[in-house]
């Protein structure tokens, strides 16, 4: 099985503080810590652990500046066998179906049973990148996948839906799966495949190599403009409580018992 | 304005919340602009939900048809190329929710529609449609533009907005089923409830919910005492059931359970909106977060901004005092 799985390289702002800068178009990440997208991490897993049922070959498709090679090598120590870069300044990542037509172009024409992504990439949000791209492949798709279980030339897969329902789907392959958080325990990498990942494949393609034009997927080529970013009023009002942790929590231990909460 | 069309969601014999939600958003777009709101239905025996849906719209169309007795993002996908084309709305709407994350951006795709997913807002600037969504789990808000030509495409966010009384009382029209035959290569199977577990936190009247903020297994003990003290019950945000802290079925949210207690303590929550989904309605909310900017103080009414660690284990003491 010829599997294929995406990963991206976000920052972690649970707890940054996000400034928009001057051109209003994008944030400042200078002071973000970066690693592999939450979603994609299980994507990664769940391909080693098809692979590791029924054989096969993982290949690892990124999108993005060479800092996320360090999170590229980490997935081909987990088990992944070689890896495509891809880098461009014309690419447009702003429109999820322009970086899924990139993502198809680094797929296409390679012999492949699945792609893998995550079901939603934390920085962006878009949910979209996935199913997009299984268009573009011309493949079926089921998002949002808590369960895979492949059989000969099909895929029965639980997609999950809202307050815990899920639905049993079946796909003829090949097929991308859109894969969602804690579908696996993604496991750590071992020490010998960190050193043997520095000696797996890691090729770097622009735009000519996957033989796109700018006009594919440029902005200007984009059928949706990002106009500004705005840092939005967080409209609250919660009374903040005040003072060093300690008396923090006593006050509010005092607020909600003689206010008859508790 | 030309037609706003909204895609209604439904699922064994119900309609989706985000329905009505699209369709009063979908109104007020119209109101300003004169346009007309019509709902589309794909469905089998649903034609109750057309008439609750004729309640917020000017026109229901819908296709009544075993082949859509169940959703199935192809088959949806064959009939809405033709249905779209055929109608050819200013504006589509599709639920930003797992059926609409499944169908809208292949939809686009196909069609070659200006998209934008996960939108919260249509505003109108210089008489163009601008679609509102955000980034970094809703830290910053972005303002798009459609380019080129309509029929635009949005995924639009459930539980954005308060649905009213039925106000409307919309035409409705039986159409043929674009799709003839079922498809082979995309099969429903069955629907798998989820597992229940010991406590039901939906009717639980005081929870306490942790997030990742709890960062590893070994605090647990400290959340514990914290909730043994006031006899609340345990329930967190996803990363924190995926992290194998609480079992899943103590999931608040979209994909987990939506909790009306009467008090929360979110410990470490950064709050992301499908973690508020399922836990705004809870009558008082406490928040305890290091980052000042984090979304759960939006829909807080007590708020300390501080490390958990430290104000946690002096929380638990005193209220042991005082209800102990
Ligand atoms: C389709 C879909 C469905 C989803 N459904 C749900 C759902 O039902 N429920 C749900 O919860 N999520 C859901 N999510 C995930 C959601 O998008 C968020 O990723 C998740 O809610 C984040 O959980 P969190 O707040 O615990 O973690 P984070 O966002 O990482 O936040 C951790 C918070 O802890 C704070 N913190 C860290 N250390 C400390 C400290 N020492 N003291 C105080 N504060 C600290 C940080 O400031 C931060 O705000 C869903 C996602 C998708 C894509
Ligand atoms: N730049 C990228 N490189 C590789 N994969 C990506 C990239 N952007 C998005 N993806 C994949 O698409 C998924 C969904 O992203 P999104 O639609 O942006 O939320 C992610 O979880 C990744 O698997």
């Amino acid at each position: 099985m010829n599997i294929f799985v995406c990963i991206k390289r976000v920052p972690d702002t649970s707890e940054a503080e996000v400034k928009v800068d001057a051109n209003g178009k994008d944030v400042d990440s200078s002071k973000f810590s970066f690693d592999i997208n939450d979603a994609d991490n299980y994507a990664v897993e769940e391909a080693i652990l098809i692979k590791e049922k029924v054989g096969g070959n993982v290949k690892v498709v990124s999108m993005g500046p060479k800092d996320g090679d360090v999170m590229i090598r980490m997935a081909l120590a987990k088990g992944g066998d070689s890896a495509i870069r891809i880098e461009d300044p014309r690419i447009n990542t702003v429109d999820p179906l322009q970086v899924a037509k990139v993502l198809a172009a680094a797929v296409k024409g390679q012999d492949f049973d699945l792609v893998l992504t995550g079901c939603m990439a934390e920085d962006d949000g878009n949910m979209a990148v996935g199913v997009a791209l299984a268009e573009t492949l011309g493949v079926p798709h089921a998002a949002m996948v808590k369960k895979v279980e492949v059989d000969e030339g099909k895929v029965k897969v639980y997609r999950e839906l809202e307050g815990g329902l899920s639905e049993v789907v079946e796909l003829a392959l090949p097929a991308v799966l859109t894969i969602q958080t804690g579908i696996n325990e993604p496991r750590y990498a071992p020490i010998r495949g960190i050193r043997m990942a520095q000696k797996k494949e890691l090729k770097v393609l622009n735009l000519d190599d996957l033989g796109l034009a700018e006009d594919d997927v440029s902005e200007g080529s984009s059928l949706v403009e990002l106009k500004n970013l705005y840092i939005p009023e967080v409209v609250s009002h919660a009374e903040i409580i005040e003072g060093e942790p300690e008396e923090k929590a006593e006050i509010l231990a005092d607020k909600l018992v003689k206010g008859g909460l508790l | 304005m030309g037609t706003i069309l909204v895609l209604a969601e439904h699922r064994q014999g119900s309609l989706r919340d985000v329905s009505l939600e699209m369709l009063t958003k979908a109104s007020q777009v119209a109101g300003q602009n004169g346009g007309e709101v019509v709902a589309l239905l794909l469905g089998s025996g649903v034609d109750a939900l057309a008439d609750k849906l004729a309640g917020y719209s000017d026109k229901v169309l819908y296709v009544d048809n075993p082949l859509f007795a169940d959703y199935n993002a192809e088959k949806y996908q064959l009939a809405l190329v033709e249905l779209v084309k055929q109608y050819n709305p200013e504006l589509f709407m599709i639920g930003h929710t797992t059926q609409g994350v499944d169908l809208a951006p292949a939809l686009a795709v196909e069609m070659g529609m200006p998209f934008v997913s996960d939108v919260i807002e249509i505003e109108l600037a210089d008489g163009k449609l601008q679609p509102v969504r955000q980034y970094y789990q809703g830290k910053v808000n972005a303002n798009f533009a459609f380019k080129g030509e309509p029929p635009y495409l949005v995924s639009f966010r459930e539980a954005t907005l308060e649905v009213p009384e039925p106000s409307k009382q919309g035409s409705i029209e039986k159409i043929e089923s674009p799709l003839k035959e079922d498809i082979e290569y995309r099969r429903f199977i069955e629907y798998v409830e989820a597992e229940v577990g010991d406590v039901d936190i939906t009717q639980s009247e005081i929870l306490v919910a942790i997030g990742r903020g709890v960062r590893e297994d070994k605090n647990m003990p400290m959340i514990q005492e914290l909730a043994s003290a006031i006899k609340a019950d345990l329930c967190g945000s996803r990363a924190a059931t995926d992290a194998g802290w609480l079992e899943h079925d103590r999931q608040v949210g979209t994909s987990g359970k939506t909790v009306k207690p009467k008090l929360y303590i979110a410990i470490g929550i950064s709050g992301a909106f499908q973690h508020l989904a399922g836990m705004k309605g809870a009558k008082t909310i406490v928040a305890i977060n290091k980052d000042p900017d984090a979304p759960i103080f939006s829909v807080a009414d007590f708020a300390i901004i501080d490390d958990l660690f430290k104000v946690v284990p002096k929380l638990t003491e005193k209220l042991k005092e005082l209800v102990g």
